[in-house]
């Protein structure tokens, strides 16, 4: 055995792991800084289509969200696979829509109501009826500013 | 008795704290998305009052049926002409159009103000689709808006939109916006999303 426990003389020293901590702090401040937490948890695909002639939304908290798309795996058994529209945590329906955006505009501030946006984050392989059903909602519920969220590349790639 | 010196602490674990909370924020991240095609949506209109009337030249009809197949004046056509095919038509110029680059074709629309796109789609639709021919049709409004940002004022028109919304700007606003609105009114985004059509 001794064999295998003999050192040589002329050994490599061990490198020198004190800065590990310092590297690791560093990308770890990256990504606290970096991190932007989820609002929501997201109970269906939402595989956004792609689009290159897009504007940035500016006013994060002057932003509602509406999702719609397929339940995620784990949901089907209990949703189906019919494409759906997802307000805040829940699975809604399209006439909650009204009621959503009324209590969105009743916690904003007064000034700011008429600046609000709905982001629409759909699916890119949801029908285009239920699409319309949910700006038909927005209109009655007068939120005409809308934003189809997209990612952003060539539209091209949506045929894919 | 002899002062003892503070044994010293080990800081050989950090790295593990460290990596811990690294995975954390590693795991939680995601890369929002938060850039898109803006819309303004129509107000409801009263079922009893008649649409303004429009000369059939004046619009220009693109169609999205069910097999997701586009149809532009009722021709059958790929993605990548409908941006030309619709540049072509909102600069043509028929009448009352100074700047427009257009053929001047008495049988396309007159002017940009009186243009209008109308973009309709069935219920079978994807959304994808819908959103690639989107893109087209405000690319086509971009380019044309460029253009003649370019002319007037030496600068693109998504450049002084960019500037207009950076809070870092740090040149006249104000004569920005006005040169904002004197373009938007050259080329007024006349896009209308009718209601889906029922398949037959």
């Amino acid at each position: 055995m001794s064999k295998f426990k003999k050192k040589k003389s002329g050994d490599l020293p061990a490198i020198s792991t004190a800065s590990l901590p310092d590297i690791v702090f560093m990308l770890l401040f990256f990504f606290m800084v970096a991190t932007v937490m989820r609002e929501n948890t997201l109970m269906i695909q939402n595989d956004l289509p792609f689009a290159d002639q897009v504007e940035k939304l500016q006013k994060k908290d002057l932003v509602m969200y509406i999702y719609a798309g397929k339940p995620s795996a784990r949901y089907q058994k209990q949703y189906g696979t019919e494409a759906r529209v997802q307000l805040n945590d829940k699975f809604a329906d399209v006439s909650d829509i009204k009621q959503f955006i009324i209590e969105e505009r009743g916690s904003k501030r007064e000034e700011l109501k008429n600046k609000l946006t709905t982001s629409l984050k759909v699916d890119g392989e949801t029908n285009m009826g239920l699409v319309s059903d949910i700006k038909y909602e927005l209109r009655r519920a007068e939120a005409f500013r809308i934003n189809y969220t997209t990612r952003n590349g060539d539209a091209s790639q949506n045929f894919q | 008795m002899a002062k003892r010196s503070a044994p010293e602490v080990n800081a050989g674990s950090m790295a593990d704290i460290a990596f811990l909370l690294l995975i954390f924020f590693l795991v939680t991240t995601t890369i929002e998305t938060d850039a898109g095609l803006n819309r303004k949506l129509p107000p409801i209109q009263d079922e009893n009052t008649p649409p303004p009337p429009l000369k059939k030249k004046n619009i220009f009809q693109v169609l999205i049926n069910q097999q997701n197949d586009i149809l532009v004046e009722e021709n059958e056509m790929e993605l990548g002409d409908v941006r030309q095919a619709a540049i072509d038509f909102l600069d043509n110029g028929g009448q009352g159009c100074d700047y427009c680059q257009g053929k001047r074709d008495p049988a396309s629309s007159d002017n940009p103000n009186k243009a209008v796109i109308s973009l309709q789609h069935t219920r079978e639709t994807d959304y994808s689709t819908y959103i690639a021919i989107q893109n087209e049709l405000v690319a086509a409004y971009n380019f044309l808006r460029n253009r003649e940002a370019d002319r007037l004022f030496q600068m693109s028109f998504t450049e002084m939109e960019a500037n207009f919304n950076d809070a870092q700007y740090n040149g006249d606003k104000d004569l920005l916006e006005s040169r904002i609105e004197t373009i938007r009114d050259m080329y007024p985004m006349k896009l209308s999303e009718a209601e889906p059509k029922e398949s037959k």
